[in-house]
Formats: structure tokens, C-alpha cells, sequence
């Protein structure tokens, strides 16, 4: 018989003990899985996965701008898990946000270079946070159950995403933007793009600005959720409505503004994504990562610091990946497969951090409940 | 006059698409009420619909490949037909049985997980169906055809009956899996609806502590619920593969977007599998709208494919805002049960 | 109770049905012996009818639902005790005391012989008390055993037959109805007058501090709680509230602190000891706080209503602090500091004040805590909601002299108690509730424990057309 009781606490290092093996065994048995389905040698196999982010300078940019944009997704869903509001919609959000900034680059060029990128940023963050608003209104207001709400708004955001796509397509018939101010003869050359400001020549692997600027955007999610009043607001929220009544919060009000604060970010990222990576936009501008997102805001139980950790092995692993199916000619869904079983060992693991199981051999009587 | 012919035309391909289309939708959806009803938001329709489809294509091949044609004679379509339920059924209820070991015995968070076997689910179904062959060529040609025949006859006596209208293509030139749905979603609003397991099955979505007082075993009821119901949902991407794309595979994001539109249609259909039928034909007819009406305005077809989601959202404000009961979701949709909490 | 519905499982003793020992695990098990059990929480399925909730999780037929017949046993139950039901009606249309027709029909249609109502009238009005009570003699006519708990004495001497008494969790002794009286029951109920020696001084100077007028507060089914209550609380007393649980104890000190919705005609003005008068109906916490009314408030639910169980101490002292510190960044230092002198004042054990989940600390120190912080902003009105309930005898006075100091500072303090002792040492004036209306305000210094007895089961009868 299995007993199963919750546990009281636990200890730092137990916490940390569960998930690491956890991770280890995933990859174990990612190793196993490409060990079967190519036969080759296993050091060579470990070799390509680590390559994948390590291998040259210019996936180590890719591993770190990958890891950066996802952990500012995730960032930007901390403050709504921190209320537990599900906050399902950073994809849209995401897009809704890099739309903003593509409108000024397309429209805007003329500005000079940083007061064009800062209203592009503040136009971003702004669609972004009405994207997020929206579903934080109903929910305040008549109570709209938010994981479905938010849910749909993506899809609604994607479509919009496609029609500007479809509109301003770059070659007729591409249904594509097109990269976004790249034709070096026009005046409009590199405007709206972040990369170049850092190196003062542009160069295609220079993602530090990126890196940089989500450092920044995590640190201060930190500190806002700790030490600033609406910070702790979104705790006290998150934990008991009625205590936050009881102290004079008002909570529906704190339900649209953290909601407001979880778009905008979402949105900056869909900025980042577009000025300072695709320099377009399209559907995959977001390519998921705003529902990777939210499994890495959860697994990280909205620490930022964590994010950062978690999108980062998450990225060594869909990189791993890539690098395994082009090395030895997977197919390049290998790397979705390789993320999704780390994910679910991860996301398993949570149940013995979160509970003590003994197994005794004989059903005791006496003591149920 | 040739414009209207022309349009008559367009009207019975656009509907037939949308026919296709929203079976897609209609299985995914039906699978997901069952699974809703629980109390369990699997948000991995998508991927259960991956699944479903490689597993129903790699079946049928593998079983074609066998070559028991001349053995089986007259019955190997059938067999084929089968064989690749079977796979379909097989695989997507594995994939639920993750979902639901993950949700109601580990206890994981159910969004999460449902959003991590959509990213499994894509990966597995397009790794694998990426590793057929080239993409596009090896086909599963015998259950193909044989899951896309129809009555001739009658095909052709209404098209003659109903002139220009082509009724008889519309109505009944499908395969017998859209016809199948439609059973399918009155079986479940039967079972729902009529039966004593489905009420148990309600009361478990609706009010699990109630239900575990009434000395209903939870846990077999959501095990069950969820397993069945991604079995079902599957089916809509062996629809796909089968019907749609002939038995072939293609890398695209179709059924991600179908497997999507799912969902909402269960919050559309306010978890009503009656209301699913026409919401999903409905959905399926805003996805193919465009081709009627070609170059209504420039981007207009991705207008109207966002309609689905805005309708979707408009019910689902509509449902808050009068608050009549039947019209919510199930009242413990998404969350986990502990009897200790009691 | 509990035991017997196959919730609890009892220490020791044991359990007879029908002259055999009763082995009770589960609620199932219970259900075997033919036991009932009608709680004062419904356990019904929203969005169902009375029927699918009747049958829920019996092993019938499997198969169809074969509501015809479903529809018949529960008419001809319907019928035999006098129950009015309509099997196809939604349980969410149904009045509270519908809802207590289907789970007696409930238990009924599984064949139970012993009933046991726990608290049934508590949400019932006269009327439909009167039906219940028509419907339990026709069943007792019947020959099923019912148990009925409640503490409205003068429904006890009007249904039963017989009558236990319990008190904290001791059996004082059972009489015949008939030779019973409220009096000798209300003697049975509160037992002899102890004398705790609470330390009760005299303040030097009362003032009209809150004065409460015609409050009436309906819950969310439109139930009265608060039925016309007016009274005034004074600085440099301290009110004591007494009442049977539920009387609407909760509800009249969240009123005052502008947590429920206050009916038209309700009044609470405040008098601040300068002389300045606020009208508080109307306002949220958030006003009232604005408005620089210093209301404290210790409520009755710790973790639900006045703590944040996943926090630390200091992040729950914050609660009353974080917006003293100017600008966008919320308090530290002040809650702190604050925290530190709590837990060194009270005596509060803790493993770490900045880390360790107040849900963590024994009950005693998480009252300490909540009790230190509210009264660390020197209020002018202090509400307390049974702040000694669950604590040892240390701490108990501990905070009876907390309040005792408060209120010779000045304060109004409103104490909400459920020990009689205590509020006739601790408390100035009594006020006593009965199913949400005043049933007597006393003084505690000359009252009796046998009087303030009978006031909480003095049940008005209201003329209702």
C-alpha cells in the first residue's frame, strides 16, 4: 500500500537534489532514445548535444539570445502567476507586441535611431499590455475564467499577425514581411534594429544588446515583485483574496494592472524579438516560445533568477537537438521531442518535492481517515 | 450567369472543405468535453491530434505492408480501415494516459502538462512522419481510399436530382468517418446526458468532493474520462491524414491550428456535444470562407479565420456575464483533488 | 457526529446499532448501517436536478437513467413524510431550505433508519422550521431514529422527545422533554460560573466612539444575517458580543469594517476622540483607512481573512505597513522593527521571522502576531472575532490583558467570545445575538451567566406575511 501526505517544507537542497536528478535522468534517457535511433557512439552523440549551444561563438550568441528571449517571456508572466491568474496568453501577447514595434520601423524610420527603438519599445509594451488588460478586465469583472480567455486571445493575435503579413508582404505572393529595413541602398538601412548600437557595425551574432537588456528586465521583475507595494499587492492577492480585501487592497484593480504589467513585458519581448533577432515578423516570430513560457514561469515558481535557469537548459536541449538531427540526419522535430521528455520529468518531479510517499507492506488499520 | 455558375461551384468545394475541416474540429472537440466533463483541461489537444494522426498513417502503412490483400480479398479495406483505427485510437490514448498519470496521480499542474504534450506531441508525430520517407510520397493508399468512399450511386442520383446544386456531393460524398462524428457527438450527448456513468461523470467535473461523498471512485472516472476522450480526439487527425491530405504526410502546422480550434469549439459549444456539431461545420465554413468570395479585400481569409476564436471569446464573455449555470464550464475544471483537504 | 457519519473514527469507545458493535470507517460504511447524516454544508451538485442528485453514486441500474422511476420513489417519499419536492427542479434555483429537502429526501431514498440534522434551522425561516419539524413526526411516525443538533431550546422542547446536553465535548446528562424547561436546559448548557480572575479596571473616561444604527446585511442567497442592529460602542470599553455560532457575529464586524455590503438605512457613524464625526457605510477597507479611522481588526478566520498563511512574519505585519513608506517601494524597516518587537513583547517562537511561513507557527503564536500588529497602530476601535479560540491558558490572558490595556487607553474594543466565563470578567457591557437580530444588551457586572444563556436562545420569532 502507498501512502501519500504532503509535505510540511522542505529543505533548499532536497529541492534542488529532486530536480537536478530529475534532469539527469531525463537526459539519460534522451541519450538512450538518440543512441537507438542513430547507433552512433554515445561520446560522440553527448558531444553534438553540448555542441549545440557550445560548439562555436555563433551558437553560443544563439544559445544565449534563445535563452534571454524566452526568460523575458517568462518574466513577463511572473507577475500573473505570482496572483494566480493563468496567464496563457504571452504568445499573443508576444506577437501583438512585435507588431508594435514593426509598425514604427516600417512607418517611423525617419527618426533618429534611439528615440525611434524607444517608441518602438513603448509602442510594444503598450499592445502588449492591452493584449493582457483585456483578459484581466472580464476576469475582474464578471470573473471569465482566464486560461480560456487568454487561450483564445492568441489565436486572435495570430490572425491579426497574418493579416499585416499578408498586406505588407514583402515579394508578392510570400505572404512574408520580409526582413524589415535590410536593403543597404535605402536610407532606411538598419533603422529600428538593435544589434547595430552596441558594435557600431552590424554584425549578425551580436546579441548583446539583447542579453543585456532582458538581464536588466529580470532584475527588475525581481525587484519589483519584492520590494516595491504593488509587488507584494500580487502576493497577498495571489495567496487570499479575502485577506487582500481585509487590508484594503483592492483586488480587481490589482487583477487589470498586473495583468497590464504581464502583457507589457510580453509585449518588450515581442520587441526584442523583432528589432533585435528577426527584424521582421511573422507567425514564428513567437514560434511557441510563448507557451514554453509558461511551462518555465511554473517551473520556476516565479523566481526570475530561476527562469533564466530553466529557459537556458530548455534551449540546451531544443538545440541539442538541432544540432543531432542535422548532424546525424534526424529530422528537425527531434529537438521537440528531446524538450518535451526533459519538460515532463521536470514537471513530474514537482510531485516529490511537494510530497512524501512511503510504501508500507501491509495495509494498517485503525488509522484512516 | 457564368459568375453565378462559377460561384455555385466555389459555394459546393468551399462547403465540402468545411465539411472536412470541421470533422477535425468536431472529433477534437467531442474528445475534449468527455475529458472536460472530468474536470480535466487537457490543453494537449493538438498534440493528441499529432499523434493520432502519425500513429493511424504508420499503422496503415505498416499493415499494407504485409500484403494481405489476395488473403483477405473483399474484407482488406475493411481490415485496413481497422488496423488504422486501432493505431489512432491506441497511440492518442496512450498520449491521455500520460496526460492523466502526469495531472491526477503526480498531480502536475494540468495547463502545463497539457501544453508540454502539445510540444510532444508535434515533435513525435512530425520526427517520425518526417522519417517515412520523403515527405509527400509514401502513401497509405489502400485505408485512404477505402476510408474516403462514399455511395456512388446516391452521389450521383441527388447531384442529378438537385441540377447545379450538386447536393448529393455535398451531403454524401465524404467518407463514412464524417458521418461517424456526428454519431459520435450524439452517443456522447446520450451518455451525458441520459446515462448513469455520465452523471457520475459530471459530478465528478462539476463538484469532485461531492462526488467522492456520493462513493464514486474519483479517480477511475478521471483516468477514464481522459483517456477516452484523447482517443477520441485523435481520430480527428487520423481524419486528417486519411481524408484531407489522402493518406500522406505533410510538415505543416494544420493540425496544430485544427487542434486548437477544437478547444475553443468546446467553449464555444458551452460543452454541449449537440451544439459542437454546427459550431464545428460553422468553424470549418470561417476557415474556407475566403475561397468563396476570392479577393474579397487583401488578408481577408486571415480575417475570417480569426472569427472562430472571436465568436469563441464573445460566448465565452456572454457565459460570464448571464451566468446561467449550465452554460459554464464544469465547476472544477483544472483543479486537482485531494481528499485529505476535505 | 462526525464519528458516526464515518468521518472521524473514534479514539476509543465504541459504537452500537441495533444492539451490535458498529465498525464506521467511511461515509459508505455509514450508509450501510442505515445512518443519515443531513450537514449544514449541503453536499449537492450545482447544476443538477433534485432527482440526479438523489441518486448520485448509487448502484442502480446501470446503464439508462431511469428518471420515471427516480421521479416516482421520490413522489411517493415525497408524499408519505409530507416533503414538498419537485424532482426535476435545478438544485441553484433552489431556496436553502429546498436544498434541505433534497439532502433529507437523499438520505431517505438510500433507506437510511437514523437521521441526524446537524444545525438544520440555522437557515431556515419560522415557516419552513415549522414544515421541517411536521415532516420529522411523520417520520418519527414512521419509526426512524432522528437526531436533531441544534441550540435554539425553544425548537428542542417543541420537537423532540428526549434531550442530551453536551458541553465541550462532555456528555452532562439527558432528560425526557416533558420534564424539561429552557431554564433547567440553560443551567444543563452553561454549567456553574467559574471565576478566572481577569484583572477588570475601570477607565477613567467613556465616549460614544462607533455608533451603529439600524445595520441590516443580507448574504449572497439573500438571507438576513444582520437584521436592524443598532447599538454604540464606547472608547474605554470593552463590548463584549455574545451569541451561538453563526448569529451573525462575523458578519457585524465585517460590516464595520466595510467587508460586506450594508442594506439601505444601515448607518455606522465614527466619533473620533477629537470630536470629529465620519459616516463609515459605504466605504471599503481602503476608504476607511484613507480616511484616517484607526480600525483594527482581528478576524475569526486567521488564515483566510487576516494573514497570509505563505508568508513570514514580517511579511504579514507588513500588510498593516507597507503603505507607510512614501513612494512606489513598499515598507521594510517599520515592519521589521515592528516584527522584532512583537516577537520579543509576545513571546512569539519562531525559527526565523524573515523566512519561516507563518503557517508554520503553532496557532497560539500566529495570534500573537496577528493580534500584536493590530494593535501596534494604535486603533481607536479594536475588533477582535474569538481571539482566544484554539489558545492555551497563557496566552489566553495574554491577550486578555492586551485588550484590558487597549481599552484603558481609550479604545473601543469589541470583543467577540464564545467562553461566558470570560466575557462576564473581561467585558464592560455584553451584547448579546440571536439569528442576527440584538436580543439584549447587558452589563456584565450584574448579569448572570443563566441570563445571557437564555438571551442567545431566545429566538424572536419575526411576524412574516
Amino acid at each position: 500500500m502507498i501512502r501519500i501526505s504532503k509535505r510540511s517544507g522542505i529543505s533548499g537542497w532536497l529541492a534542488v537534489l529532486i530536480r537536478v536528478i530529475a534532469v539527469l535522468l531525463a537526459l539519460v534517457l534522451c541519450l538512450l532514445l538518440t543512441l537507438l535511433f542513430t547507433g552512433k557512439n554515445p561520446l560522440r552523440v553527448l558531444t553534438e548535444m553540448v555542441g549545440g549551444s557550445f560548439g562555436t561563438t555563433k551558437r553560443l550568441w544563439e544559445f544565449l539570445q534563445r535563452t534571454m528571449l524566452l526568460a523575458c517571456i517568462a518574466v513577463g508572466l511572473a507577475p500573473a502567476f505570482k496572483m494566480h491568474f493563468w496567464n496563457v496568453g504571452a504568445e499573443g501577447q508576444m506577437l501583438m507586441g512585435g507588431l508594435g514595434a514593426l509598425i514604427l520601423m516600417k512607418f517611423a524610420w525617419k527618426l533618429p535611431s534611439l528615440p525611434l527603438l524607444i517608441l518602438m519599445a513603448l509602442l510594444a509594451i503598450v499592445f502588449g499590455a492591452i493584449w493582457g488588460m483585456i483578459p484581466g478586465f472580464f476576469k475582474a469583472k464578471w470573473n471569465a475564467n482566464e486560461t480560456l480567455f487568454t487561450l483564445m486571445m492568441n489565436y486572435i493575435a495570430i490572425q491579426i499577425v497574418l493579416y499585416f503579413c499578408t498586406i505588407w508582404e514583402g515579394t508578392l505572393g510570400t505572404v512574408k514581411i520580409g526582413i524589415m529595413n535590410g536593403t543597404s541602398s535605402q536610407p532606411s538601412y538598419h533603422k529600428g534594429w538593435i544589434g547595430e548600437m552596441f558594435t557600431g557595425s552590424f554584425n549578425d551574432n551580436d546579441y548583446m544588446w539583447l542579453v543585456l537588456i532582458v538581464l536588466v528586465v529580470v532584475v527588475a521583475m525581481w525587484a519589483y515583485l519584492r520590494y516595491t507595494k504593488q509587488g507584494y499587492e500580487i502576493s497577498v492577492v495571489g495567496d487570499s483574496e479575502n485577506t487582500a480585501r481585509y487590508a484594503g487592497i483592492r483586488v480587481n484593480r490589482v487583477y487589470v494592472r498586473s495583468m497590464a504589467i504581464s502583457g507589457g513585458v510580453c509585449g518588450f519581448a515581442g520587441f526584442l524579438a523583432v528589432s533585435a533577432v528577426s527584424r521582421t515578423l511573422s507567425e514564428s516570430t513567437a514560434d511557441g516560445r510563448g507557451f514554453t513560457a509558461i511551462i518555465i514561469a511554473w517551473l520556476a515558481h516565479t523566481n526570475p533568477f530561476l527562469m533564466v535557469v530553466f529557459s537556458a537548459l530548455y534551449t540546451f536541449m531544443e538545440l541539442a537537438g538541432k544540432q543531432m538531427s542535422s548532424a546525424f540526419r534526424l529530422n528537425d522535430y527531434y529537438a521537440k521531442i528531446l524538450t518535451g521528455i526533459v519538460l515532463f520529468f521536470v514537471l513530474g518531479c514537482e510531485f516529490f518535492a511537494n510530497y512524501k510517499v512511503k510504501i508500507s507492506r501491509k495495509p494498517k488499520g485503525g488509522a484512516l481517515k | 450567369m457564368s459568375g453565378f455558375l462559377n460561384f455555385i461551384s466555389s459555394l459546393s468545394t468551399t462547403l465540402t472543405f468545411s465539411i472536412t475541416f470541421g470533422t477535425v474540429i468536431l472529433f477534437g472537440a467531442l474528445g475534449e468535453i468527455l475529458t472536460e466533463k472530468g474536470g480535466n483541461l487537457n490543453l494537449g489537444v493538438p498534440g493528441i491530434m499529432y499523434i493520432g494522426a502519425i500513429a493511424s498513417l504508420a499503422g496503415a502503412l505498416w499493415y499494407e505492408g504485409l500484403g494481405l490483400q489476395s488473403a483477405l480479398g473483399f474484407f482488406y479495406p475493411f481490415s485496413c480501415i481497422l488496423v488504422c483505427l486501432i493505431f489512432c485510437f491506441g497511440a492518442s490514448m496512450l498520449a491521455g494516459l500520460l496526460y492523466s498519470y502526469l495531472t491526477i496521480s503526480l498531480r502536475t499542474n494540468q495547463n502545463v502538462t497539457g501544453l508540454t504534450l502539445t510540444i510532444f506531441g508535434t515533435g513525435i508525430a512530425n520526427y517520425f512522419g518526417g522519417s517515412l520517407g520523403s515527405v509527400g510520397t509514401v502513401r497509405a493508399a489502400v485505408t485512404s481510399d477505402a476510408m474516403k468512399a462514399y455511395i456512388s450511386p446516391l452521389v450521383k442520383w441527388l447531384d442529378g436530382l438537385t441540377d447545379k446544386m450538386n447536393l448529393g456531393s455535398l451531403l454524401f460524398r465524404h467518407g463514412f468517418m464524417v458521418y461517424f462524428a456526428i454519431l459520435l457527438a450524439i452517443v456522447l450527448w446520450y451518455f451525458l446526458t441520459k446515462t448513469r456513468t455520465g452523471l457520475s461523470l459530471r459530478a465528478v467535473g462539476e463538484n469532485t468532493a461531492t462526488a467522492d461523498a456520493a462513493g464514486l471512485n474519483i479517480n477511475k472516472y478521471k483516468y477514464l474520462s481522459t483517456c477516452i476522450g484523447a482517443g477520441i480526439s485523435g481520430l480527428g487527425g487520423c481524419f486528417y491524414v486519411m481524408e484531407y491530405i489522402d493518406g500522406l504526410w505533410e510538415t505543416s502546422a494544420t493540425i496544430e491550428s485544427l487542434g486548437w480550434l477544437a478547444v475553443a469549439l468546446v467553449i464555444f459549444a458551452t460543452w454541449k456535444p449537440m451544439r459542437c456539431i454546427w459550431g464545428a461545420y460553422l468553424f470549418g465554413l470561417l476557415s474556407w470562407f475566403y475561397f468563396l468570395i476570392p479577393g474579397l479585400f487583401k488578408g481577408s481569409d486571415k480575417i475570417f479565420q480569426m472569427l472562430p476564436y472571436l465568436f469563441t471569446l464573445l460566448v465565452l464573455i456572454l457565459v460570464s456575464l448571464r451566468r446561467k449555470p449550465e452554460d459554464q464550464p464544469p465547476a472544477s475544471l483544472g483543479k486537482a483533488y485531494f481528499r485529505e483537504e476535505r | 457526529m462526525n464519528m458516526l457519519g464515518g468521518i472521524y473514527f473514534p479514539d476509543e469507545g465504541s459504537i452500537r446499532i441495533e444492539g451490535q458493535d458498529a465498525v464506521i470507517r467511511s461515509p459508505k460504511d455509514s450508509f450501510q448501517y442505515g445512518i443519515g447524516m443531513i450537514h449544514q454544508h449541503f453536499k449537492l451538485v450545482d447544476v443538477f436536478t433534485a432527482a440526479e442528485n438523489i441518486v448520485l453514486g448509487l448502484e442502480g441500474d446501470k446503464g439508462k437513467l431511469d428518471r420515471a422511476s427516480i421521479r416516482k420513489t421520490v413522489r411517493e417519499i415525497a408524499e408519505k413524510y409530507g416533503f414538498d419536492i419537485d424532482p426535476d427542479q435545478k438544485i441553484y434555483d433552489m431556496s436553502v431550505s429546498q436544498k434541505q429537502t433534497v439532502e433529507i429526501v437523499k438520505v431517505l431514498y438510500r433507506g437510511a433508519n437514523i437521521l441526524i440534522l446537524d444545525e438544520p434551522t440555522a437557515v431556515l425561516t419560522p415557516q419552513e422550521t415549522d414544515k421541517l419539524f411536521a415532516v420529522m413526526r411523520n417520520m418519527k411516525a414512521d419509526g426512524k431514529a432522528i437526531i436533531i443538533i441544534t441550540h435554539k431550546l425553544h425548537e428542542v422542547l417543541d420537537v423532540s422527545d428526549r434531550v442530551a446536553v453536551l458541553r465541550k465535548g462532555r456528555y452532562i446528562g439527558d432528560v425526557e422533554t416533558a420534564k424539561a424547561t429552557q431554564q433547567s436546559l440553560t443551567d444543563m448548557m452553561v454549567g456553574r460560573t467559574v471565576s478566572l480572575n481577569i484583572d477588570r479596571p475601570k477607565a477613567e473616561e467613556l465616549s460614544d466612539r462607533l455608533v451603529v444604527k439600524d445595520l441590516t446585511v443580507r448574504d449572497k442567497e439573500g438571507v438576513k444575517k444582520l437584521d436592524n442592529v443598532s447599538f454604540t460602542a464606547m472608547g474605554g470599553e470593552i463590548l463584549g458580543i455574545a451569541g451561538v455560532a453563526g448569529s451573525g457575529q462575523k458578519e457585524l464586524l465585517e460590516a464595520i469594517a466595510g467587508l460586506q455590503h450594508q442594506e439601505p438605512g444601515s448607518e455606522i457613524r465614527y466619533l473620533s476622540p477629537d470630536g470629529k464625526e465620519l459616516l463609515l457605510t459605504g466605504m471599503d477597507p481602503l476608504d476607511i483607512i484613507n480616511s484616517g479611522v484607526l480600525l483594527s481588526f482581528v478576524p475569526e478566520d486567521r488564515f483566510g481573512a487576516g494573514l497570509v498563511g505563505s508568508m513570514p512574519i514580517v511579511d504579514n505585519i507588513k500588510l498593516r505597513t507597507y503603505r507607510d513608506h512614501p513612494g512606489f517601494l513598499a515598507d521594510r524597516a517599520k515592519a521589521g522593527a515592528l516584527a522584532d518587537r512583537i516577537v520579543t513583547d509576545l513571546e512569539v517562537v519562531t525559527p526565523d521571522t524573515n523566512r519561516t511561513p507563518i503557517r508554520r507557527l503553532s496557532g497560539g503564536n500566529v495570534q500573537k502576531v496577528l493580534v500584536g500588529r493590530e494593535i501596534a497602530s494604535n486603533p481607536t476601535v479594536l475588533m477582535t472575532a474569538y481571539a482566544v479560540r484554539g489558545l492555551d491558558i497563557n496566552t489566553s490572558y495574554m491577550i486578555y490583558s492586551l485588550l484590558t490595556e487597549q481599552k484603558m487607553k481609550g479604545v473601543a474594543v469589541i470583543y467577540v467570545g464564545e467562553d461566558l466565563d470570560v466575557l462576564l470578567e473581561l467585558c464592560d457591557r455584553i451584547l448579546v445575538l440571536c439569528g442576527g437580530q440584538i436580543s439584549g444588551i447587558v452589563d456584565a457586572k450584574t448579569t448572570t451567566k443563566e441570563e445571557i444563556g437564555l438571551l442567545m436562545t431566545q429566538f424572536r420569532r419575526e411576524a412574516q406575511a
